[in-house]
């Protein structure tokens, strides 16, 4: 792979993870559906560019089904099945403070790179290594997201991130993926969105809110 | 034309580029911030004042008569002066103008650019305690809250920066990027030093989100209400130390970051001239970049400050932690 190929890979790689920092500190909906939509898109120009280096068919697949499914399936899913009113919120509920979810972000790059040093001599190339640190940094910042957020459609957005991270690192790891698992994918991570989104649909009208923090306790009576 | 190194030894050719980097960022960083005033006025649909109103400023505030309270101390009136006198010592320290160290680059590395930058900031808020006004304490205390969440970020974006080149001097880490080619531009940890780079100059030269420049609610500055007090030659001199700062950051920002292109290479009017030439255009880009960001920002709440600069912060360690495992 070409050394230029390689550094517009990285920058898109990079990119996909400043994006997943974006998911931890933006506080409003909307905001955080953007920056889903545009962190697949950057996915799938890591993955083309990678395609085009290797060169690899598959990638080429990955890129079109992830494109497909994550920039305009879900996008429309979320934004059908949900009202306006989610989106227009401006505060989202979290257990933590933005400062303190910052300081966990820190925390978790760091997490990230302890998982992979070991790794750095196994898995060999510069790329590589970039991918899976990214990769994992991202999966673990979609799993904050699930864990301090308390409105289920930040929840779902933090799903969705944690996949794309581990993605970040399967494109790089298993650049021939089987077709099949990506179609299975690229079935899967829309279903789990309406299923998702039809949920906290009816969250939202039997509770009048999506906000799940309050769903902690059962109610007598 | 005669070349000064035909005529005059090495180390008096090197005072000369140093004297004209004074001038370069004497004489046209009031350009450059009139230029950034001017077109985000334009992109707000506003007709906006003349690129070179801030000479004219500066130039009537020269003429008019200081007026000093009887109760302040001689700190209210040393500040402006060292305000004025610390982008001029940085600028000895960063590649300004050439790719080479110039005759007192020797004194001080990145982390000592750092230093006075924020002996300058120190002085101002102690100057700006020092009157009885009661917005200067105000915003002294706001702008120190800032100055200490964005201190540790210059230190971690110098820190990855130097990690990159093994080496604190700004002309060393110049040259890396220039001997490593495009490819080093694109590399993981320089594109997010970059990104937290911005976010730090929009912080500490109190720009939107943070700060707006431009306003004129005393109990909503940050920065500004500092210079309030001042008169005459005093707000000169803080007028065009600020303008002096926000170029230098900006010169630095794109001399050893972005584009260590069109330096010198060698001490002569012509080089020199082309070299300020294409310095000046380069800052002029990132200001158009800065105008960009600005206008498509609203200004952030007091407390949100921190979540901004902690993000930079965020940024700064993860292009460490990168740095450290893909090299």
């Amino acid at each position: 792979m070409s050394a230029a190929l390689s550094a517009i890979d990285a920058l898109f790689a990079v990119l996909v993870g400043l994006a997943a920092l974006g998911l931890v500190i933006s506080r409003q909906m909307a905001a955080l559906l953007r920056l889903f939509v545009w962190q697949s898109i950057l996915l799938a120009a890591s993955a083309t560019t990678l395609a085009v280096g290797l060169p690899s068919g598959h990638l080429y697949f990955f890129a079109a089904v992830t494109v497909a499914s994550k920039v305009i399936a879900i996008p429309l899913v979320l934004r059908s099945t949900l009202s306006r009113e989610i989106y227009a919120r401006r505060e989202i509920d979290q257990v933590v403070s933005i400062p303190m979810s910052l300081l966990a972000a820190a925390a978790l790059a760091i997490v990230g790179w302890a998982m992979v040093r070991p790794l750095v001599v196994a898995l060999g190339g510069s790329l590589l290594v970039l991918h899976v640190s990214l990769g994992v940094v991202v999966l673990l910042l979609g799993a904050f997201t699930i864990v301090v957020r308390r409105e289920a459609v930040a929840q779902l957005l933090g799903l969705l991130v944690m996949e794309n991270g581990a993605f970040l690192a399967g494109v790089a790891l298993v650049p021939d993926m089987t077709s099949i698992v990506e179609v299975a994918i690229a079935i899967d991570v829309p279903i789990v969105a309406l299923v998702i989104g039809l949920l906290i649909r009816t969250i939202h009208n039997e509770v009048g809110t999506t906000s799940v923090g309050g769903l902690s306790e059962l109610k007598d009576g | 034309m005669i070349e000064a190194a035909t005529v005059l030894p090495a180390s008096a050719t090197h005072l000369l580029a140093n004297f004209a980097q004074f001038v370069f960022l004497l004489a046209l960083a009031p350009l450059a911030e009139g230029i950034l005033t001017k077109l985000e006025e334009r992109i707000q649909g506003k007709q906006g004042p003349s690129i070179f109103q801030i000479y004219r400023d500066i130039r009537k505030l020269l003429h008019k008569e200081e007026r000093v309270s009887r109760r302040s101390t001689w700190l209210f009136r040393f500040a402006p002066v060292i305000g004025f006198a610390m982008p001029l010592f940085v600028v000895l320290l960063v590649p300004a103008l050439t790719t080479f160290p110039l005759t007192f680059a020797f004194m001080g590395d990145m982390v000592a650019a750092g230093f006075f930058l924020a002996l300058a900031g120190f002085f101002g808020a102690l100057a700006a305690m020092d009157t009885g006004n009661p917005y200067g304490p105000i915003g002294a205390s706001r702008s120190r809250m800032v100055g200490f969440m964005v201190e540790p970020v210059f230190m971690m974006v110098f820190f990855s920066v130097s990690y990159a080149a093994n080496s604190t001097i700004p002309y060393i880490v110049n040259q890396q990027w220039v001997a490593h080619g495009w490819a080093s531009f694109l590399d993981p940890s320089h594109v997010l030093v970059m990104v937290a780079f911005v976010l730090i100059i929009l912080a500490d030269e109190a720009r939107i989100p943070v700060d707006s420049p431009s306003g004129h609610v005393e109990i909503a500055m940050i920065s500004h209400s500092k210079g309030l007090e001042y008169s005459g030659r005093g707000a000169a001199l803080m007028k065009w130390g600020s303008a002096m700062k926000l170029m230098l950051l900006t010169m630095i920002f794109v001399n050893v970051l972005v584009a260590p292109y069109g330096l010198a290479d060698h001490v002569s009017v012509s080089a020199l001239a082309v070299a300020a030439l294409w310095v000046f255009l380069k800052v002029l880009a990132f200001l158009v970049v800065l105008a960009g960001i600005e206008m498509s920002l609203a200004k952030l709440r007091l407390f949100r400050i921190s979540e901004f600069v902690g993000a930079a912060f965020v940024i700064c360690l993860l292009a460490m932690t990168l740095r450290l495992v893909t090299v």
